[in-house]
Parts: C-alpha cells; structure tokens; sequence
C-alpha cells in the first residue's frame, strides 16, 4: 500500500468510526451540562442500535431505522431522568443501571435478529467538487454516510446553542448554580429532563448508525464498550461540543491506528489511551482557574429541591 | 419543588428502622421480579413456570447449590469492600478492574515467582490484595487531594486492567502450551485453591469473605476507625472540624474496597480458571453486579452475606434458564437492571413516609 492511500484510508476509517463516539458525545455533554450525569450510554446505544436494525430491516428504509432508534432511546433515557431528577435518587446507581437494563433488553428482545443480514443500509455518499482534492478529498469527501456529516454539523449547531443562545446558558446555569437559576424563572427540572432526553436520542443514533451503517448487523453486545469511551470523551472535551468532535475523531484516530500500527505499538496500549487521557484531564484541569474555566459543571450528580441544599 | 396532590402525604421519616428497611426491600425486588416475568411472557414462557426452574435449579440439587455459591463467593467479597467505600461516600465503580488487577498478581506469582508450595496461595493472596488495592488507592489520593470524581477515575481504571490482562495473555504471558490461544499457561497445581469436594467452591475465597463480612461488621459498628469512616461519608465538614484525616481514611477505605476485590480476582483465576486469560470471562461483571448487592445490604457488611447470595442465584438464574429453557442469559442483565431502579425508587419510602389519604394536621 503506498502511504498516500494508507493516509486516505486510515482519515477515512477514522471518520467512521468517530461518528458514534461524536452523537453520543454531544447528547452526554448536554446531560452533564444540565447537571445530570448518565452513566446509561452504552445501555442507551446498544437499544438504538437494535432498535435501528429491527426497524430497518422491517421497512426496508434505513432512515426510519435512525429515527426510530432516536425515539426508542430517548424514551428509554427517560427512566433515568424520572429517577435522577423526580426521584432525585443517586445518578451514579441510575445510570449503571440503564446500562444493564439496555444491555439485558437488546440481548433479550434481539436475538431472532442476530445473525440476520440487512438488506437496505445507509448509501454511501460522495461530496462532488471537493472529493477532486488531492489526499483530503477522498479521505474526507468521499465514501461517507451522511451522518458523519450530519455529526459535524450537529457539533458546530449544539456548540452554537450552548454557548451563544438564551437556551445554552439556562442549561449551563441549571448545571452550574440550579438555585440560582431556579429564582430566574427557568425550570430546572424541565431542562434536565429535556437535556437527559437529548442525550438520549443521540445515543440511540449513535447505535442505530453502528448497526444499519458501520457494520450493518445485530450482535449481541455489539456496542463493546463504546459507552464508556463516551464517557471519558465527555470529560476530555471539557463538556464543549467542538472539542468533542475534535476528541471523537482523536480517540476514534487511537483505535484505528491500533489495529495499523500493531508491528511497532502495542495495540492494548493505544486502545487503553481514552481512558488514561481522561485521567490525566482531570488532573489537569483540577486546579484553581482551570477549574472554574474548564472543569465539570459544578452541580454535576447533586439533584435539586427548591429551599433545600 | 416536587409538587404532589392533596390526597398523598409525604413526610421526612427521621430513622428508618431495620424492619423497615427491609421489608422495602423485599417489596422492591418482588416488584422488579414480576416486572421481569412480563420478559419470560414475552417468550411465550410462563413466568411462574421460569421462576419454578430458576429456585429448582438454584437450590433442587446439590450441583445447583454449589453454582449457587460459587457464584456468590466473588460478589460476597467484592460487596463488603464496597460497602466499607461506600460508607466513605467514596464511589468505588472500578471493583471490575481492582478483581482483574488481583488476578493478575496472582497469576504472576503462580507462573513467575517459585514460591515453594505451602506458601505459594498466601503469597498469592496477599499479592492479590495488594494489587487491587493499588489500583483502588489511585483514585483515592486522586480524590482527597485534588477533589477529582472518584466514579469516573474508578471506572476508567476498569478498561485501563482490561487491556493490561489483554496485553499480558497476547504479549509477555501468553502460554507456551496453549497453542496460540490467547491464555497463559495452566497455573502449577500447587496453586490450585482447595475445593469443596467435587465443586467449584473455593473454600479459602469464601472464608476469607465471611470473615471480612463479620471483621468489617465490628470496624464500622464498633471501632473509632469506623466512626471516622461514617462522619467522612456523612459530613466532611464535620470531619475536618473533628481533626480527623479525610485522606487517610478514603485511602483506607479504598485499600479494604480495592485490596478485597483483588482478593476475589485470586479466587477466580486460582479456584476456577486455573489460568488467565479473556478478562471479561474472568470478571463476568461481578464488579457491577457486586454495586447492586453492596447497595441492597444498605451499608451493613453482614446483610451483604444474604444479599450476595441472593445475586447467587440470580446468576444461577441465568444459566438454568438458558440450559433448560433455551433462554437467553441476557435476561440476568434485565433482572439486575430492574432490581435496581426499584431499589432506588423505594428509597422515597426509606427516606420518607407516604400516606394516602388527605391531610388531617398541616406540618
């Protein structure tokens, strides 16, 4: 293979596989943002991602399959809102638990599709014009699903949302200060509710993009821990959007490289890299201003009550 | 802020007792069991039929039973540290890891070290031990000095032991004598864990649990150490005002927490596998499923006897009904799922109490 198209096809392949890591990163940021952490995303993932496949191979229209993966999960994220936010129970509990509730029920209710193959998957498309570039075109602009597009575009629109809206800074003060956005007349239940539902309609595509687009198929299981790589995404991105795309793609870059470089890099090494890069933020940005300017939203698990601490 | 109709009454419960607790409990759980009998409905199985083979199969036989156990020794031990960590307010998510580290201490010191034979387990043990403990202190240190999130740094920790087991069974430790699969050699026998006869119990795993369950009962009900644990979980505040240590007593927590889910690491690769290899099919989830049964014993190490063997058989659950039913063991991750949210749903009755009815003196 000549190293130009070792580049093309490592960039290309690294888009793919970045996207998941993208729309589940964006849906996690706006949860935490809003002050909920869910750890429910690989259990939120793996239902879009039957979901997906059931209804795309019912319909036959792949599209239908993401969009009902968006629905289904956002509704299955909806029990961790209830808990979370109404029940104001431990996030940290709820969320594991809609992990394995995610994880039990897609093993449970998929199997007569395992193994199946999917007829109509998500086309491929070429972007005219700038597919023409030397290098950058074919690896970027060429042979990609809309929805690593889409992905793109959804960063830069949730960025925009978050820090240059009326919308965005109600969900950043819900997340940082609930008491005090409270007295300004937001509802803060009403914006976790709606954040945590965000976040799950993301994933759900997340996981209908792995089964009727990446690999288009049902496995058991098939998410393989990509819900925890979100996690560690959110956190490496420091809750921005932007930063998440960029991190998606860098981490998505570690996992294909790990498979490229296995003569000269351990492979278990770089694929461990996420979560020791996650660490290794925290630290970072654990200290004096960089926590105010760049660390977690400070009411991030702790649920709220009106005249209660 | 949480607006209820006239005719529900919910008012703080002070200190909920024993009894009360407990029969929440069970309401919750019976309520997640008939929720997840809908699941064997679904497959055209009737769920008191499925929940007949599941006690049969857990408790009819004397190899049910022992399954039973067997599979209780791991979250018995893993679920008295957690609920030590707990009680520190500390969120020990990474028990999956600390079990992983234990094993491979353990494996290292069977294949690597020559430890004559009488003292080759202890050793094993001990390195077990410390090797959990090792990787659980990290993010203690990590969290009193620097105030960093103890869940996520335990639970990155998880897949960072996932890939070392990978890296070690592919790389430096693969077996010579396995034929190129992914597995270290057989363990010498003198590493063999003695067993109960003609079963998969591992005897020094499961006293060293009930032991730990009964030791920890005394340290955190009868000793000053365990009084600084409560007041560092309850009120950190107050701790600092009372001089004591915050970080030397979420390190211990964690050293207890870690250090014994490596223990169970041990037992599982020095009891059962007799090797290491696949790490998923050596930790089989017991360091989450171990956060259900720490959190159903509601922070009393010995409640954490019953509650690990009740996870016992619902593991055992799984393979009855996918051996004799043709069920998928998926359905153990549904049961585990559904326990929980009901558990914490029904700390709203623990917490408060709720009276339908209207209101007869305003509070």
């Amino acid at each position: 293979m000549s190293w130009e198209s070792w580049v093309i096809s490592t960039i290309s392949r690294t888009l793919a596989y970045g996207t998941p890591l993208l729309l589940a990163t964006l849906g996690e940021i706006y949860a935490e943002r809003s002050g909920v952490l869910n750890l429910g995303v690989e259990g939120m993932m793996i239902v879009g991602a039957l979901t997906g496949f059931a209804v795309a191979s019912q319909t036959g229209n792949p599209w239908f399959g993401v969009l009902a993966a968006g629905v289904v999960s956002g509704l299955f994220s909806l029990i961790h809102a209830f808990a979370s936010v109404t029940l104001r129970a431990n996030q940290v509990v709820s969320g594991l638990a809609l992990t394995m509730l995610g994880l039990g029920l897609s093993g449970v209710i998929g199997r007569s599709y395992e193994g199946r193959p999917l007829m109509h998957t998500l086309d491929k498309i070429s972007i005219p014009l700038l597919e023409k570039i030397p290098v950058l075109g074919p690896a970027i602009f060429q042979d990609q699903n809309l929805l690593v597009y889409i992905g793109i575009g959804l960063a830069i629109l949730l960025w925009f949302v978050l820090f240059k809206t009326r919308i965005g800074i109600s969900i950043r003060a819900v997340g940082e200060d609930p008491a005090t956005a409270d007295s300004l007349g937001i509802n803060v239940a009403r914006v976790r509710y709606l954040c945590v539902m965000v976040g799950g309609v993301l994933a759900g595509i997340a996981g209908a993009y792995l089964s009727v687009a990446y690999r288009p198929s049902w496995t058991d299981g098939m998410t393989a821990g990509m819900g925890w790589i979100v996690i560690a995404l959110t956190i490496f991105a420091f809750w921005n959007p932007i930063s998440g795309m960029f991190g998606a793609y860098f981490f998505a870059g570690l996992f294909v490289l790990s498979f490229r470089l296995q003569a000269w890099l351990s492979p278990e090494l770089l694929k461990a890299m996420p979560y020791i890069l996650a660490i290794v933020v925290l630290i970072v940005v654990s200290r004096g201003t960089l926590q105010k300017r760049m660390g977690a939203p400070s009411a991030l698990t702790l649920p709220y009550t009106r005249g209660e601490d | 802020m949480m607006k209820t109709p006239a005719w529900i009454q919910i008012d703080r419960r002070p200190s909920p007792s024993g009894l009360t607790v407990f029969a929440i409990s069970v309401i919750a759980i019976l309520f997640a069991l008939v929720m997840a009998g809908l699941f064997f409905e679904f497959y055209g199985v009737s769920a008191l039929r499925a929940y007949g083979y599941i006690i049969k199969g857990a408790f009819g036989s004397r190899l049910g039973l022992t399954e039973t156990v067997r599979g209780m020794i791991p979250l018995l031990v893993i679920g008295v540290g957690l609920v030590v960590a707990f009680r520190a307010l500390f969120w020990n998510i990474g028990a999956e890891g600390q079990l992983l580290m234990g094993a491979v201490a353990a494996s290292g010191i069977a294949l690597f070290s020559g430890i004559p034979s009488p003292w080759l387990i202890p050793a094993m043990f001990l390195g077990g031990f410390a090797a959990g403990a090792l990787w659980g202190v990290g993010p203690a240190i990590l969290k009193a000095k620097l105030g960093i999130n103890d869940v996520i740094t335990t639970l990155m920790l998880n897949y960072v032991a996932i890939y070392t087991v990978h890296w070690l069974i592919l790389g430096p430790w693969k077996g010579l004598t396995q034929r190129g699969f992914p597995y270290t050699d057989r363990f010498p026998t003198a590493a063999f864990l003695p067993m109960l006869g003609g079963t998969r119990i591992h005897l020094p795993t499961l006293a060293i649990g009930l032991v730990a369950a009964a030791v920890m009962y005394f340290v955190v009900k009868k000793t000053r150490v365990g009084f600084e644990i409560r007041v560092v979980g309850e009120n950190p505040d107050a701790a600092k005002y009372a001089g004591i240590s915050q970080t030397k007593i979420t390190v211990l927590a964690m050293v207890i927490s870690g250090g014994l889910a490596g223990v169970a690491g041990v037992g599982e690769v020095a009891g059962i596998h007799h090797m290491l290899f696949n790490p998923s099919s050596i930790a089989l989830s017991y360091g989450y499923t171990a956060i259900i049964v720490a959190w159903l014993a509601r922070r009393n190490p010995l409640a954490v006897i019953l509650t690990s063997f009740l996870f016992g058989v619902i593991m055992r659950g799984g393979d009855v009904i996918k051996i004799s039913l043709g069920l998928p063991f998926q359905l153990v991750n549904v049961f585990n799922g559904l326990i929980l949210f009901f558990l914490i749903g029904s700390e709203i009755f623990v917490r408060y109490r709720v009276r339908f009815g209207t209101k007869k003196e305003t509070a």
